[in-house]
């Protein structure tokens, strides 16, 4: 029969659900496996191939050679767009995703993440990984 | 053309602009309304106001980085433009895809469709004040995006294809999931046919607005749902299948109503569709390998990719000169075909029915922008602008009228460095 106000029906099953929202930031939502989340790069596996900087579609991977067979990855969360193209790429399984996501922050510099591998004892710290640009140094085998 | 509401002399009708902010959608586009009290006597678009200039962009990057930005020249039918673009690399290349990737796109596909189509009508009960058809349907919806989130990572970019077949495969117990919420989806969308077919404010609303008839909908190139509600029987899934479709066994949809409750009865047909194709794909999937190595080179030549996206079909053409940066990318998204049926439809309609008419195609205004070239008037003479001097230009309009951005411009671009 047609009538109007057919949908009434599922309004008032609906009242005595619970919300179909969730209550975010205090109820976290799991994420999906396999969801791309913030980038995490183990220093020790890397050969500095320069294959993720060179098919990042958005320029946020960087690699610098800090010594030999030493490589320290900088990247700019505020640039990536989080595709994972660089983890497809890395044939050395250097770079992987995490399903971190809440990674936003006023503070523009907090943005660039360098992950630096540890310098070898006899050589001075490497110059181009400075507290200046923000960074936070974080070393993943410690976390 | 004028962006303000001026008397015409002769007629005595008003012209009235509409957008480009908001002008229904949440997305900038023009349209000038000839009205005449209540009527629109004559309409016109004019498209540019959210032109990004991707395919220029992909020109300049190699073809892997084109996978992502092809991705971006929507955000619903992200699958569908990667697809065609990616199937017109293949053909080039001449690269054999295997069979579990061409039945993983298809699933990916057609849950799109779901996503697509679910929002859609969403989108329609906001327009015509339905609110609570928006809000269940949107609840619903986040089942299908739960499942695209667990198959490829992400919710709305899913990046599963790639070049020689896509990146993830499915495992058994993914496909356990995808059938389960199939099963839910179904169910919810045959409610959802009920409710078209008796709600009577559904069918009073939305009968006989923004008509498309058939033969119009053919002369002006409609495609998709919008030409599909007019009769017209083409889908490219069935017209020139790809990927696994030939496999497939689905009705292409059409309805003779030819208006906006005729594409909702549509598109509400292709979700059921859509629940049958996902099952065969998932029940009928090959073993074995789900991608195959792809060159970073493309050789020299030229393909056009088709696809059948939830608004129509979408086209692309890629011509490559045999480095790994193709020479020409060229985009028609589905709302470019069937954006003149929209001043079409709303001729000799309300003006109350803009909103609706317009927002029936499922128009997405920044996959159909194109490059405006700027022409002055008085002189005929052409121009382009860059970034930089567009930038500049707008600096010195605002200067004009006691706005000074230069300051802020200045700060900005520092701290974009
Ligand atoms: S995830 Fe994508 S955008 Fe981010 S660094 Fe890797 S390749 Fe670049
Ligand atoms: S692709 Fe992998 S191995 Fe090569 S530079 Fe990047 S992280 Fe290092």
């Amino acid at each position: 029969m047609k009538t109007p106000g057919k949908i009434l029906m599922q309004v008032l099953e609906s009242v005595g659900k619970k919300p179909a929202t969730l209550n975010y930031p205090q109820e976290k939502p799991p994420m999906a496996k396999g969801f791309r989340g913030k980038l995490k790069f183990k220093p020790e596996a890397c050969v500095g191939c320069m294959l993720c900087t060179k098919d990042c579609p958005s320029g946020a991977i960087q690699i610098k050679k800090l010594g030999e067979k030493q490589f320290q990855c900088e990247i700019d969360l505020s640039k990536c767009i989080y595709c994972a193209q660089c983890v497809e790429s890395c044939a050395r399984k250097a770079l992987e995703y995490t399903d971190e996501f809440e990674l936003a922050n006023i503070d523009r510099g907090k943005l660039k993440i360098v992950y630096s591998a540890q310098p070898p004892a006899n050589t001075q710290p490497p110059t181009n990984v400075q507290p200046s640009t923000n960074a936070q140094p974080q070393d993943p085998t410690q976390k | 053309m004028p962006n303000k509401i001026r008397k015409l002399p002769d007629s005595g009708d008003v012209q009235v602009p509409i957008g480009p902010q908001h002008p229904s959608l949440k997305e900038p586009e023009s349209f000038l309304l000839t009205l005449r009290g209540e009527k629109i006597t004559a309409a016109s678009v004019r498209l540019g106001y959210n032109h990004r200039g991707i395919e220029k962009a992909c020109e300049e990057r190699t073809y892997i980085q084109d996978l992502y930005l092809i991705e971006r020249v929507c955000g619903i039918c992200s699958h569908a433009h990667l697809t065609c673009f990616v199937q017109a690399v293949e053909e080039i290349a001449a690269i054999e895809v295997p069979k579990r990737a061409q039945y993983i796109r298809v699933v990916v596909g057609e849950l799109e469709r779901i996503h697509s189509h679910l929002l859609w009508l969403g989108v329609a009960g906001h327009e015509i004040g339905f609110d609570t058809l928006l809000m269940y349907s949107w609840r619903d919806r986040e089942i299908v995006m739960d499942i695209l989130a667990d198959l490829a990572g992400n919710r709305v970019h899913y990046g599963v294809t790639t070049y020689g077949g896509v990146k993830r495969d499915i495992t058994p117990e993914q496909i356990k999931d995808v059938l389960k919420a199939v099963d839910t989806l179904e169910e919810r969308t045959k409610y959802y046919i009920e409710l078209a077919k008796n709600e009577e404010t559904i069918i009073k609303r939305l009968s006989g607005v923004g008509m498309l008839k058939h033969d119009d909908a053919l002369r002006l190139g409609a495609v998709g749902p919008t030409a599909r509600a007019g009769g017209v029987d083409r889908d490219t899934r069935r017209d020139d299948p790809y990927a696994a479709y030939p496999e497939m066994k689905f009705k292409v949809v059409i309805d003779d109503h030819a208006d906006v409750y005729g594409r909702t009865l549509v598109r509400m047909g292709e979700l059921m569709e859509a629940y049958s194709i996902i099952r065969q794909a998932l029940t009928n999937m090959p073993e074995g390998v789900f991608r195959v190595r792809a060159p970073r080179r493309i050789p020299a030549g030229e393909a056009t990719g088709r696809y059948e996206a939830p608004r129509g079909e979408d086209v692309h053409y890629v011509k490559s000169n045999g480095s790994d940066k193709p020479e020409r990318v060229k985009i028609r998204a589905p709302t470019l075909a069937n954006i003149q049926a929209v001043t079409h439809m709303l001729e000799d309609r309300y003006l109350a029915d803009m909103p609706i008419v317009v927002a029936a195609i499922d128009p997405c205004f920044s996959c159909t922008d194109r490059l405006i070239g700027i022409k002055d008037l008085r002189t005929d003479k052409k121009q382009t602008l860059d970034w930089d001097n567009l930038r500049l230009s707008g600096i010195k309009w605002y200067q004009k009228r006691g706005v000074d951005f230069s300051r802020l411009n200045e700060k900005l671009k520092r701290s974009f460095k």
